[in-house]
């Protein structure tokens, strides 16, 4: 999805032979459609995907979710099943859960005993608020220390970056969530112990669930501060992941066009270095940078889950480990539809906005 | 790996085609492996975790799941890396760790490169609706990002060894199909191939003999890089408690006992080290790997 295969032949676009009837063409318009339409069949596949995972297990939703009391009374098994749909066919079942889908309805949490569209609204804003600073924060960090190791190729300042990305990458995050949350909580006091607020808050109203925003909203500025501090850490540790990969990439991509003739010239007709690195290595060297973005955002999503469990961060990920624990088939459906939905919206937003920043891949 | 400089000329002329085995041996500029220093270590750290695991019964101090009454010491003369929450020596879970997350790891990858690398195979020389169907499936994989469909494999097939194996596998074949397919895809083209195609040669010993060869560079790069991630997967997968049943000596379920808590640093930091250690050194060997073997990574990129 994200290959950048598209450098190969620089005249396939310039040739684009005009057709016997010359129509006018929207390349942007029929690849946006080509591309919802993939999306809309990849999410199917998803849909079906996950749905055949649970059908096949061995595991039981009955077992899961029943009490041993309960499960000795065939009366209350076959209610459960009744109410949950499970003594219809397979297919049925599938084609009810995708006609329930299309209205937006993703069934009822056997865990929680809510909606599971009513949950998704609940747990996506917290995690939402962890990966808005962590992205922001990675983008601009990977591409000013990735450029920093391209223009230093091969001195001490690359070595000292690539070695460190290269930990980055090899940290496992809940790891590295606990030794932050001992070193800023337990040592240094410095941090909260995790969740989402201190004991003695409450919530603001509700607005865009994320409580730094939604305190500010209301002017709640204690609140606010006290959300961003719980925040901290686990922004900190997720952005140390993500910036890794974003580094790596960056580097090379940066490598790439100070080879460039451009830059040789740029250099050559006397252009300060300041003003090369800017306007010349920067802009070219940031376009392929938007692809990886989404495979950053997908390693965050990641991380989310496991980073979330150690701060005890309520959001999709904790949602998603739990839900898959006590195999509640409508949550498991619905957590993994959503992080795949938003997956996909990303990828489909990120292979746009390649197409819009550089027009040398516009059409294709 | 050195060995290889050595190989005499009817060898060398063998490997006339295998482009990447003469890029291993290192050709014009590239420098030695001795003079990598970055690399070096990694080798060291990797031949030294392999002895760990295969030496665990002589150099573990204690019964890796022996319970005893000194719970949560901190690490001393008698254990050097202190004890968990029912007294079990950390620095023999370590060390016997190793034998699980290693081969484990090593299990994962082989399964997955060889799925991944035979449907890229096919699906790069077959091509047409083969190839897309092939290739619409990885997209399918692509669209979760791995923990999650690991997670959701695992607890619905229960946890257990096997089933988290099962569940990297399915995530991370896709990667091997995708390197492979491109490989074979760009192999297709070359002139050779369609001169052993005139000469009558069928398509399954082609795949073998002239397709094969020339797509194990790129498939022992990504191995290598891959073999990191799989024992990073492998301990977040019993982190989450997904992985080995316990009381196993497991690198990520035993980090996750120290999450309980945390004033007890040392039962997660120790075993949180071993993975850094290792997934770090396959990491540098891959990278390593990758400046030699792929040509687009030539000097240092």
């Amino acid at each position: 999805m994200t290959e950048v295969s598209t450098k190969q032949d620089p005249g396939a676009a310039v040739t684009a032979a005009p057709g016997p009837r010359p129509r006018r063409r929207r390349p942007m318009l029929t690849y946006l459609a080509k591309r919802l339409v993939i999306t809309v069949g990849l999410l199917l596949g998803v849909t079906v995907l996950t749905f055949g995972l649970v059908q096949v297990v061995p595991g039981d939703p009955v077992t899961a979710n029943l009490s041993d009391q309960a499960l000795n009374d065939p009366a209350a098994v076959a209610a459960f099943r009744a109410k949950w749909g499970l003594d219809q066919p397979v297919h049925l079942q599938y084609l009810h859960y995708l006609g329930n889908l299309l209205t937006g309805d993703l069934g009822i949490s056997q865990q929680t005993g809510r909606s599971v569209a009513e949950d998704l609204l609940q747990y996506v804003p917290a995690t939402m608020e962890l990966a808005i600073p962590t992205m922001l924060l990675a983008l601009l960090l990977g591409t000013g220390i990735g450029m920093l190791a391209a223009v230093r190729n091969g001195r001490l300042t690359d070595q000292v970056i690539r070695v460190g990305a290269l930990l980055g990458l090899s940290t496992p995050p809940f790891w590295l969530s606990l030794v932050v949350l001992y070193l800023f909580f337990f040592q240094l006091g410095l941090s909260p112990s995790g969740g989402r607020l201190s004991p003695g808050f409450t919530p603001p109203d509700t607005v865009t669930g994320m409580y730094t925003v939604d305190a500010a909203l209301a002017g709640q500025w204690d609140l606010a501060w006290d959300a961003a501090q719980h925040l901290v850490l686990p922004v900190l540790v997720l952005t140390c992941l993500t910036v890794a990969i974003l580094v790596r990439f960056v580097r090379s991509s940066m490598l790439e066009v100070l080879q460039q003739d451009y830059i040789k010239a740029a250099y050559a007709k006397g252009l300060p270095t300041g003003l090369v690195l800017r306007r010349h290595l920067l802009r070219a060297g940031l376009v392929p940078v938007i692809t990886v973005s989404g495979l950053a955002f997908a390693s965050l999503l990641s991380g989310t889950v496991l980073v979330e469990n150690i701060f005890g961060w309520p959001g999709l990920g904790q949602y998603a480990y739990r839900s898959a624990s006590a195999l509640d088939l409508p949550a498991i459906l619905g957590a993994s539809l959503f992080v795949a939905l938003v997956y996909t919206l990303v990828n489909l937003t990120v292979d746009l906005l390649y197409g819009l920043i550089d027009p040398r891949i516009r059409i294709q | 790996m050195t060995s290889l400089a050595h190989a005499d000329p009817k060898a060398a002329k063998s490997l006339g085609r295998r482009r990447w085995l003469r890029r291993l041996r290192g050709t014009g500029t590239a420098r030695p492996v001795w003079r990598q220093p970055v690399t070096v270590a990694a080798l060291a750290i990797l031949a030294a975790w392999l002895l760990i695991a295969l030496a665990a019964p002589l150099l573990a101090p204690y019964d890796p799941i022996a319970q005893s009454v000194d719970t949560y010491q901190p690490p001393s003369g008698a254990h050097w890396f202190g004890t968990d929450s029912l007294g079990r020596d950390i620095l023999s879970r370590v060390v016997y760790g190793a034998r699980l997350s290693i081969p484990l790891a090593l299990a994962i990858v082989a399964l997955a490169l060889l799925l991944g690398g035979l449907l890229g195979l096919v699906a790069g020389y077959v091509g047409r609706f083969l190839d897309e169907a092939v290739m619409r499936l990885t997209d399918l994989v692509f669209a979760f990002p791995q923990i999650i469909l690991a997670m959701a494999v695992t607890a619905a097939f229960g946890p257990s060894t096997g089933n988290a194996i099962l569940a990297l596998v399915i995530v991370s074949w896709p990667v091997y199909a995708r390197v492979i397919r491109s490989a074979v895809l760009t192999i297709r083209g070359e002139d050779y191939l369609s001169a052993s195609r005139l000469l009558g040669v069928g398509p399954i010993r082609t795949l073998r003999r002239d397709v094969l060869p020339n797509s194990v560079g790129p498939a022992i790069v990504l191995a290598t890089l891959e073999l990191g991630n799989a024992v990073l997967l492998l301990a977040a997968l019993s982190f989450l408690g997904l992985g080995p049943r316990p009381p196993a000596a497991e690198w990520g379920s035993m980090v996750a006992l120290g999450a309980q808590d945390l004033s007890m640093w040392w039962v997660s930091v120790f075993p949180g080290l071993a993975i850094l250690t290792v997934v770090l050194a396959f990491n540098v060997l891959g990278d390593a790997l990758r400046d030699r073997l792929d040509p687009r990574y030539m000097n240092g990129r």
